[in-house]
C-alpha cells in the first residue's frame, strides 16, 4: 500500500478521535435536553482561545491552562443553558436551536472584536515520530488517545454512576424522572456542564494541532453536525462510529484531491447515505 | 384613514421614491427590496417549522451561476437565472427529501442545511480558477442599461426592477398562504402524524414549499449580483449569511407578510449605522449585535416586530368592535 | 399515615377531581376503585406530585406535601408505580432499580436494598442485565414495583397494576401485593379489577366522576349491590 495513503488513513483515524469526542458532547446534550447547540463548535473555539490566552498573556503552563480551559467551557455550557435554553424550554425545540444560532453569531463576532482575525496558537512544536514507515505528529497521537480517554470516562460515568444513569434515563422517559427523586433542572445543568467540559477537552486537543481564529468553528462544526445526523441524532454510539467514517473520507479524499474537496466529498457521501437511510446508519 | 387610502399612499411613495431619494438612500432602498424578497422567500418555509439554516447555499448558487454563465459562455441572465433556480431547487430536493421521512425534522433540517451552506461556500472558494475564490468576481459589464444583460447602472432604473421583484415575492407569499398548501403545512407543523392520517401528502407539501423557497432565494441572489455587479463567497453563501437571513426573518416577523421586509430594513439600517458610526474599527460588531438580538427576539418576541405591531393594532380594533 | 383533604385537580380547562378526601393508616392497604376516567390516575398523580392540586391538600404523617415538586415527595417517603409501568425501556432491570434508589437515603443502602428486592423477586435477579423494555408485561410490573420499593417508601402508590396483563399474571401481581403488605408496607392501590383488589384491601373508596361516592371496609363494598352490578359484572 502506498505509504502516504497509509499515513492519510492513520491521520484520519486520529482525527476521528477528536471528532468523536465532539459528537459525543453534542449528542449527550441533545439526548437529554432535546436541543442541538448549533454553537457547539464555537464553544470549542472559546475553549481554544481561553487556553491560548492563559498561556500567552497570563503565562500559565500549558497543562494548567488546559484544565482551566475545560472548566471555563463547562461553565459556559451551564450559562448557555441558564440564559438561552431554560427561558425557552417550553417553546418549540426549533426555537431553542435558533437561539443557539444567535449564540454562534455572537461568539464568532465577539471573538473577532476581542482577539481580531489573526490566527493564534500555543507555539508548541511537538515532534513528528515514526511508526514503522509512516510519520505521525505526536500532537495528533496525544489528541487521539486523550479523546479516547475522555470518551471512556464519559462511558463509565454514564453507565456506572447514579447521575450518569439518570442522564440516560431522562432521554427515555422525561415525565417520570420526578418519581425517581430526580430534579430535572439539575440534570439539565449537569449535562450542559459535561457537554461543555467535553467541548473544552476537544478544544485543548485541537489547539495542539491547529491554530485558533474566530471562524474556526466553521471548519469542524458542520462536519460534527453531519456526523451526528449520520449516526442518528442523539445516538452516542452511532455518532462515535460515524465520526471515524467521516474522518476517513476526509483524510483519504484530502490525500487524493485536496482538503477543500474532501469536505465537499464528505458532504456528498453524507447526503447519499442519509438518502438511503434517513434515520442514520445506527438510528432507530 | 381607510385601508385603501393608506395602501394607495404607500404605492405612491414607493413609485415616486427614485425622484425624491438621493443615490445613497436609493441604494439602501434597493437593497431593502432585494433582501426583503430573499427573506420573504425563506420565511415561506420557516413559518411552517421547516427552518433552513442553509439558504446561503441557494443564494450562493443563484448569485454565482448566472454570473459565471454570462462571463464564460455569454449566456444571458434571462436563461442563467432560471438555470440557477432549477439547480437550487434540485439541491433543495436532494437535501430535503430525507427530511420528509424523519421524525426530528426540525433538527435535521437545521443541521444538514447548515452543513450544506458551508459546503457551497467551500466549493465556490475551491473552484477559485473559475469563481475567483475568496476575492470574488464581477459580471462582465455591458456598460449601459441593457435588458439582455439585465444590467441597469442607473440606480433609479434598477429600483423599479427591485420593486417589481419584491412585489412579486409578496404576491407569491399571499398566494401560497391562501392556498390549501398553507393549511396543510400548518397542520403538518402541528402534528405530522395526524396530518398524514387525514390524507395530507406530507412529503409533497413539504417538498413543494422547499423547492419554491430555494428557487426564489436563488432568483434573489441572481438579481442582487446584477445590481451590485460584484459578488464574493462570504456575502452570499456560508453559515454567516444563512444565519443573517434567519435573524432578519425572525426579527422582522416571519409569520407576517411584511415581516421579512421589516427584517431587511432592520439589518440594513443596523449594518449601515454601525459602519457609519464605527467605520472599520469594530469589524464584527454588527454580527455580535445580531447574535444577541436573535436570542432576545426568540425569547421575548418570537413573532418578531411585525408580530408585535399586529398584536398592538389588533387590540384597539377589538375594543372598538366591542363597544 | 396519609391524609388527603378536599383535593381538586384537572388538566387545562378540564377538572378531574372535585374535593376528594381520603385517609390511609399505617400498615393498611386501601383501594380506590372506579370506572375509566373517574379520576383515579389523576388522584395518584396529585399525591406523587406529578400534577399540582388546584385546591385542598394532603399530608404524610402530618407533613403537608401538596406544595412540593415530585422529586421532593419521593424523598418524603411516597413512591409511585405509574400506570403502564413506565420503566426506562433501554436501561437494564438493574439500572431501573438503581434509578429507584436515586434519593440519597436510598443510595446509601443501595447494595442491601438491591439484594432484598432480588430476594422478593427472584425473576428480576435472573433478568438483571436485560433491557427492561424487552420483558413481558408481568415481569415489567414486577420491575416497576421493585423500583419503587428501592426507596423503602412509607407509602406505596400502585396505579392500575393489573392493567394489560394476562389473568395468570394478574394473580401473580396481586400475590405480590400481599407479600409486600406482609413486609409491612402501606399501600394505596388504584384498580379497575374490582374483585381482586377488594380481596386484598382493608378498606376501599369508590371514585365516580371525580368524587368519592362510597367508602368502607373492603368486604362491605364487595357485598354492595350497586358495585357488584356496575363493576363486577354480576
Amino acid at each position: 500500500m502506498d505509504i502516504y495513503l497509509l499515513e492519510a488513513v492513520t491521520n484520519g483515524i486520529l482525527l476521528g478521535g477528536v471528532l468523536a469526542l465532539l459528537a459525543l458532547g453534542l449528542n449527550l446534550i441533545f439526548g437529554v435536553v432535546d436541543v442541538v447547540w448549533i454553537a457547539y463548535a464555537e464553544l470549542v473555539m472559546c475553549g481554544m482561545y481561553a487556553e491560548w490566552w492563559l498561556t500567552d498573556s497570563a503565562g500559565w503552563p500549558v497543562p494548567m491552562a488546559a484544565v482551566a480551559a475545560v472548566a471555563v467551557v463547562a461553565l459556559l455550557g451551564v450559562l448557555v443553558h441558564l440564559l438561552i435554553i431554560a427561558p425557552i424550554l417550553g417553546s418549540a425545540p426549533i426555537n431553542q436551536l435558533l437561539a443557539t444560532g444567535g449564540l454562534l453569531f455572537f461568539l464568532q463576532s465577539a471573538a473577532t472584536l476581542l482577539f481580531g482575525t489573526d490566527f493564534r496558537n500555543l507555539g508548541l512544536r511537538l515532534p513528528v515520530i515514526a511508526l514503522g514507515d509512516i510519520f505521525i505528529s505526536l500532537s495528533r497521537l496525544i489528541a487521539f488517545f486523550a479523546a479516547l480517554l475522555g470518551a471512556a470516562a464519559l462511558y463509565l460515568f454514564l453507565s456506572r454512576s447514579f447521575l450518569g444513569t439518570a442522564i440516560r434515563a431522562v432521554a427515555q422517559d422525561r415525565e417520570i424522572m420526578g418519581l425517581m427523586g430526580v430534579d430535572q433542572r439539575r440534570i439539565y445543568l449537569l449535562t450542559s456542564a459535561i457537554g461543555g467540559g467535553l467541548a473544552g477537552l476537544a478544544a485543548c486537543l485541537l489547539l495542539l494541532q491547529y491554530d485558533v481564529h474566530p471562524f474556526i468553528g466553521l471548519t469542524f462544526g458542520p462536519i460534527t453536525f453531519m456526523i451526528c445526523v449520520l449516526g442518528g441524532l442523539g445516538n452516542m454510539i452511532g455518532g462515535f462510529v460515524a465520526a471515524f467514517i467521516i474522518s476517513q473520507i476526509i483524510a483519504v479524499a484530502g490525500y487524493y484531491v485536496s482538503i477543500e474537496a474532501s469536505h465537499v466529498l464528505a458532504f456528498v457521501v453524507f447526503i447519499v447515505l442519509i438518502l438511503l437511510r434517513p434515520q442514520g446508519i445506527l438510528g432507530k | 384613514m381607510t385601508a385603501r387610502l393608506s395602501k394607495a399612499l404607500a404605492a405612491l411613495v414607493l413609485l415616486l421614491a427614485p425622484l425624491a431619494l438621493r443615490d445613497y438612500f436609493l441604494h439602501i432602498a434597493v437593497q431593502v427590496l432585494l433582501w426583503g424578497f430573499i427573506y420573504t422567500a425563506w420565511s415561506m418555509m420557516g413559518r411552517f417549522g421547516l427552518v433552513s439554516l442553509g439558504h446561503g447555499a441557494f443564494l450562493g448558487i443563484g448569485a454565482y451561476v448566472p454570473a459565471l454563465l454570462w462571463n464564460d459562455y455569454d449566456v444571458t441572465p434571462w436563461l442563467g437565472i432560471p438555470a440557477s433556480m432549477l439547480l437550487a431547487a434540485l439541491l433543495a430536493l436532494v437535501v430535503g427529501y430525507p427530511a420528509t421521512r424523519m421524525r426530528v425534522v426540525g433538527h435535521y433540517y437545521a443541521l444538514v442545511t447548515l452543513a450544506l451552506s458551508q459546503v457551497v461556500l467551500l466549493s465556490i472558494v475551491a473552484l477559485r480558477d473559475v469563481t475567483g475564490g475568496s476575492l470574488g468576481m464581477t459580471p462582465r459589464a455591458a456598460g449601459h442599461a441593457s435588458w439582455y444583460a439585465l444590467q441597469f447602472p442607473e440606480k433609479s432604473q434598477f429600483y423599479f426592477l427591485a420593486l417589481a421583484l419584491w412585489l412579486a415575492g409578496l404576491a407569491l407569499w399571499l398566494w401560497l398562504e391562501r392556498g390549501m398548501g398553507s393549511k396543510a403545512l400548518e397542520a403538518i407543523n402541528e402534528d405530522e402524524g395526524a396530518a398524514a392520517a387525514i390524507g395530507i401528502d406530507v412529503m409533497r407539501e413539504k417538498l413543494r414549499v422547499t423547492l419554491i423557497s430555494a428557487g426564489l432565494t436563488a432568483l434573489g441572489g441572481g438579481v442582487y449580483v446584477q445590481y451590485l455587479m460584484y459578488v464574493n463567497p462570504e456575502t452570499v453563501s456560508g453559515v454567516g449569511v444563512s444565519l443573517q437571513i434567519v435573524f432578519a426573518a425572525i426579527a422582522g416577523g416571519m409569520y407576517s407578510l411584511l415581516g421579512p421586509t421589516i427584517g431587511a430594513l432592520l439589518t440594513l439600517v443596523l449594518a449601515e449605522g454601525l459602519r457609519v458610526a464605527f467605520g472599520t474599527h469594530f469589524i464584527g460588531a454588527a454580527n455580535t449585535i445580531y447574535g444577541v438580538l436573535l436570542v432576545l427576539f426568540i425569547i421575548f418576541m418570537p413573532r418578531g416586530i411585525a408580530g408585535l405591531v399586529e398584536g398592538l393594532l389588533a387590540r384597539p380594533g377589538r375594543a372598538a368592535a366591542a363597544e | 399515615m396519609l391524609t388527603v383533604t378536599d383535593i381538586s385537580a384537572g388538566y387545562g380547562s378540564f377538572q378531574a377531581l372535585f374535593g376528594v378526601s381520603l385517609a390511609v393508616a399505617a400498615g393498611e392497604a386501601v383501594a380506590v376503585i372506579g370506572a375509566n376516567g373517574a379520576g383515579k390516575t389523576t388522584l395518584m398523580r396529585v399525591i406523587s406530585g406529578l400534577l399540582p392540586a388546584r385546591g385542598g391538600g394532603f399530608a404524610l404523617e402530618g407533613r403537608a406535601l401538596e406544595a412540593l415538586p415530585a422529586h421532593r415527595i419521593v424523598a418524603a417517603g411516597i413512591a409511585h408505580v405509574p400506570e403502564n409501568r413506565r420503566l426506562f425501556p433501554r436501561l437494564t432491570v438493574e439500572e431501573n432499580l438503581r434509578m429507584g434508589a436515586f434519593i440519597p437515603a436510598a443510595r446509601r443502602h443501595f447494595a442491601e436494598r438491591l439484594a432484598w428486592v432480588y430476594e422478593l423477586f427472584p425473576r428480576l435477579s435472573e433478568r438483571r442485565r436485560q433491557p427492561a423494555g424487552t420483558m413481558s408485561g408481568g415481569e415489567q410490573q414486577m420491575c416497576a414495583i421493585g423500583r419503587a420499593l428501592m426507596s423503602k417508601p412509607k407509602l406505596l402508590l400502585l396505579d392500575e397494576p393489573s392493567a394489560g396483563l394476562a389473568p395468570l399474571m394478574v394473580e401473580q401481581v396481586f400475590d405480590l401485593v400481599r407479600r409486600i403488605r406482609a413486609e409491612g408496607f402501606t399501600v394505596l392501590i388504584v384498580e379497575q379489577n374490582v374483585q381482586q383488589v377488594l380481596d386484598i384491601a382493608d378498606r376501599a373508596y369508590l371514585l365516580d366522576g371525580g368524587r368519592i361516592r362510597l367508602s368502607g371496609a373492603a368486604g362491605e363494598l364487595a357485598r354492595n349491590e350497586e358495585i357488584r352490578r356496575a363493576y363486577m359484572g354480576m
